[in-house]
């Protein structure tokens, strides 16, 4: 990168410049700095969440994953419910945000003409500009009540024999929760969606269409094949930030540590209940417990981003092979 | 000589960009009719008004009226994917499809119209590879990616998948211009044996080519037809200096 | 028309059958999107209006039962945590930025450093807020806005240089090399030459930075805490809209609700406002 430098700032003038001060390198490390701070921010937030989860870690161990106790008066602490409640919560939001999704981003870039496409791409990324506390206030007082009456009460009239849907209409619970997270990735999953397929090769749709395929067949073997994985990279991205979304789930999931079949049911989740005992946590097993579920947190977003990102990155790079000329 | 496309005064605009400024011009059933003429002079924007290609670029529009097979392509009535499936295309890259084998590649218009019959598509497969000249390299890795071929094999890939629907027409829009003088040729001797069988239109901005392959040629000029004649006669004795300047060289 | 074309068009008609229903789906994903956001603002803009005015703005939180009550210090405490993460986010997204665009774009570094940046932008905010309750409120013995204003500069900064790196490299390398002709110092010409030519692009990214952060809330649960009073002191807690709107809207009080309401109202003004004008400026850019 020196080489670059110096090459690029001779000039007819550098020897006078020579015996000023140095300006191009200050102003070269400075941002040189700033680059390895934003490193060390990362390996720092990585260190202190290893450091300060390890008493949890060591009086644990792998029992804090699977163990449904919590107990911060005896000083038993096992994350199993939350761990539960976490991905439970995520999955129905995957489970519902994705085919819209990806319906969506297709309307807006095969279907719908630009004087549509624009407005409502703009409404749909309007829905990751709310704040998610809003979301939660939004769910407490109007979803969770809808959700109840219309989704809640007919089908545990009806199918409330079966586990998934039994027990009273409540509104606050499972099913709440992973609603209002599909609401709130849906604008990720579309953005990314709509990315990789307008980046599907032009050619590669009138290929399909000069053999007479329709609309949704051109989607189905020319479009689709090719955004696959980037639309994947998407979902991935999508329940990374819905694991470790905490406002809106605190708010309607009803905050209750306890496994159940019942969607209707009420649960807990990791990010909520650092949000709820944090700030009461006293002693430092509590608080290391509560520590390790956020390094826990941490570790699958992490790893969620990075397979994301390798998604996406690999249909932004093209497909194997790539076309030969 | 029947004749298979009649166009009438068609208009063509890219948004406010007015691509065809009235085009009108009849083509002979198998034969090779060549349209040249300069970069941006709507030789690509006709072609791909003839298949109701054109209009799948947002803000595109088309007016002026084309017969193929006396039958009003722009007609109400008309639904554009059938258009497009009794005419083939050929385009400028090849573009196979990346996530399929060769045979799928080829398979895939009789696919999409229904055809599911292993024994039909087998060897409609072959017939079009062979037409397109591509069998005997690739008879023995039928299961590959269409990706794994060489770039003048893949567009002649995609001219046996534009061959295995039967079509009657065949549109080339400057199909070799990606290609090496090899795989050009190739696709020259290719487009002689074909026309037997199809009309086929093509673009292209090599004279020599057009020279070489075609029986018609028109020559087009900023969205207008300047000269349309026998081949011989637009290479040998233009009658519109301009076309004169542009095959010998003078401009474009 | 031969027999095989005979065939397809027999065929054809449930192909257009399909077709229709795919696209009826597709549109029907898009149209039920659209209720929540139309059902979100529509509930925040009427129920918000009722309970919003002057007193709103400029009074503190009063008790159950006595009338008057406001958000005014959340207003405030807003403010000082939104400044203080734009201190932090803005130079060091900025600066990290630069070097990515300008000194060194291919290579380990600074992969890394994008890879890093990435990292940060995923982070569920909540850990982020243990981080900063790690390092600031426990060695300082208190909850403050200096450690919500942390939180939210530290939330800040992987968006600004994400954002900004895009910005640097749409401007043209023929506008550099024409300065380093002229004879220009490197950093001259990104001072002079670069950065202004994007400074509408890169003041877009931080507005949208900022309404972002703006309206979170779990990272200041455990940094900021909130704060019924008036305050600016940076070593004190410190109320923010979206703390108090999470307060007002779990406590048992209708009253407290609709002010929860009003100041999601306000909340999210601020918040579309700056988004708005931040996207259509980008728009304008891009068409220019």
């Amino acid at each position: 990168m020196d080489k670059d430098i110096k090459k690029k700032s001779t000039t007819p003038r550098g020897k006078s410049n020579a015996k000023k001060i140095p300006l191009d390198k200050i102003f070269q490390a400075i941002t040189f700095t700033a680059c390895l701070g934003v490193i060390l921010l990362l390996g720092f937030i990585i260190f202190k969440l290893f450091m300060e989860s390890s008493l949890s870690v060591d009086k644990f161990g792998f029992k804090f994953i699977t163990s449904m106790e919590w107990d911060p008066v005896n000083g038993e602490f096992g994350a199993g419910a939350y761990i539960f409640g976490t991905i439970v919560s995520s999955l129905i939001a995957i489970l519902i945000a994705t085919p819209v999704s990806v319906g969506i981003a297709l309307y807006l870039t095969e279907i719908a003409p630009p004087w549509l496409s624009t407005p409502v791409g703009f409404l749909v990324e309007l829905l990751a500009a709310i704040p998610s506390v809003i979301y939660g206030l939004w769910g407490i007082f109007v979803f969770v009540p809808f959700i109840r009456q219309y989704i809640q009460k007919p089908i545990g009239d009806l199918f409330g024999w079966i586990p998934l849907f039994s027990g009273p209409p409540l509104g606050i619970g499972m099913l709440s929760a992973g609603l209002i997270l599909a609401i709130m990735i849906i604008p990720i999953i579309t953005a990314i969606s709509r990315d990789i397929i307008s980046s599907v090769p032009t050619l590669q749709r009138e290929g399909a269409m000069a053999l007479g395929a329709t609309r949704w067949e051109v989607i189905k073997y020319a479009t689709l094949p090719f955004a696959k994985s980037g639309i994947l990279g998407g979902i991935i991205l999508g329940m990374g930030r819905a694991l470790g979304e905490t406002m809106a789930v605190t708010m309607v999931i009803g905050n209750r540590p306890e496994i159940k079949a019942s969607l209707f049911a009420p649960a807990h989740s990791m990010a909520a209940v650092i949000a709820n005992e944090f700030t009461e946590a006293t002693d430092d097993i509590y608080l290391s417990a509560l520590i390790e579920v956020g390094l826990l947190l941490f570790l699958v977003t992490f790893i969620m981003n990075g397979l994301a990102r390798f998604f996406i990155w690999s249909v932004a790079r093209g497909p194997k092979g790539g076309i030969r000329q | 000589m029947e004749k298979v496309i009649q166009v009438n005064d068609v208009k063509a605009w890219y948004g406010s960009l007015q691509t065809l400024k009235g085009i009108s011009l009849e083509i002979s059933k198998n034969r090779v009719t060549a349209i040249i003429g300069p970069s941006g002079c709507g030789k690509s924007t006709f072609i791909r008004c003839l298949n109701r290609m054109h209009e799948v670029v947002p803000g595109a529009k088309v007016e002026g009226k084309i017969l193929i097979n006396k039958t009003d392509i722009y007609s109400t009535q008309v639904d554009p994917v059938e258009i497009r499936r009794r005419i083939g295309m050929v385009f400028q890259k090849p573009n196979p499809f990346p996530t399929m084998t060769i045979y799928n590649n080829v398979a895939s218009g009789l696919k999409l119209n229904g055809v599911n019959n292993k024994k039909v598509l087998g060897e409609a497969v072959e017939k079009s590879l062979r037409r397109a000249a591509l069998w005997d390299e690739v008879k023995d890795r039928l299961n590959h990616s269409g990706m794994s071929l060489s770039g003048g094999q893949q567009q002649r890939l995609c001219i046996a998948r534009a061959l295995a629907v039967e079509p009657d027409i065949l549109l080339m829009d400057e199909p070799a211009s990606a290609l090496d003088p090899i795989s050009t040729l190739r696709i020259e001797e290719l487009v002689q044996e074909l026309k037997q069988q199809y009309t086929i239109v093509i673009v292209t901005h090599n004279m020599q080519q057009a020279a070489r392959i075609s029986d018609y040629t028109a020559f087009f000029l900023n969205g207008e037809i300047i000269e349309y004649d026998i081949t011989e006669n637009i290479f040998t004795k233009p009658k519109d200096k301009r076309t004169e300047d542009y095959i010998t060289g003078r401009f474009g | 028309m031969s027999e095989l074309q005979s065939q397809y068009a027999k065929r054809y008609k449930s192909r257009k059958f399909i077709n229709y229903i795919m696209i009826t789906i597709m549109l029907l994903s898009t149209l039920l999107a659209l209720i929540p956001l139309f059902s979100i603002l529509t509930h925040i803009g009427i129920s918000g209006i009722k309970a919003l005015n002057l007193q709103f703005i400029t009074n503190l939180p009063a008790p159950v039962g006595e009338p008057g009550g406001g958000m005014g210090n959340a207003l405030v405490g807003t403010l000082v945590l939104v400044s203080l993460a734009a201190l932090m986010g803005i130079p060091v997204g900025v600066l990290t930025a630069i070097y990515l665009s300008e000194y060194q774009q291919v290579g380990l570094f600074p992969s890394t450093v994008r890879f890093v940046a990435d990292s940060l932008l995923g982070i569920p905010s909540i850990v982020v807020g243990i981080f900063v309750y790690l390092i600031i409120v426990l060695p300082m013995k208190s909850f403050s806005a200096l450690a919500g204003g942390v939180a939210l500069g530290i939330m800040l900064i992987p968006i600004v240089i994400r954002g900004t790196e895009g910005m640097l490299k749409m401007v043209p390398d023929s506008l550099r090399e024409a300065a380093l002709a002229l004879g220009m110092r490197k950093w001259r010409v990104i001072v002079s030459i670069v950065l202004p030519t994007a400074i509408k692009g890169i003041i877009t990214t931080i507005m949208l930075g900022i309404a972002r952060v703006a309206g979170e809330t779990a990272p200041l649960l455990l940094t900021a805490f909130g704060n019924h009073f008036w305050s600016t002191k940076l070593d004190q807690p410190i109320g923010a809209l979206p703390l108090q709107i999470f307060n007002y809207a779990i406590s048992p009080f209708d009253e407290w609700h609709n002010q929860a309401w009003a100041g999601s109202l306000l909340l999210i003004l601020v918040v579309l406002i700056l988004s708005i004008i931040a996207r259509l400026a980008t728009r304008g850019n891009k068409l220019n």
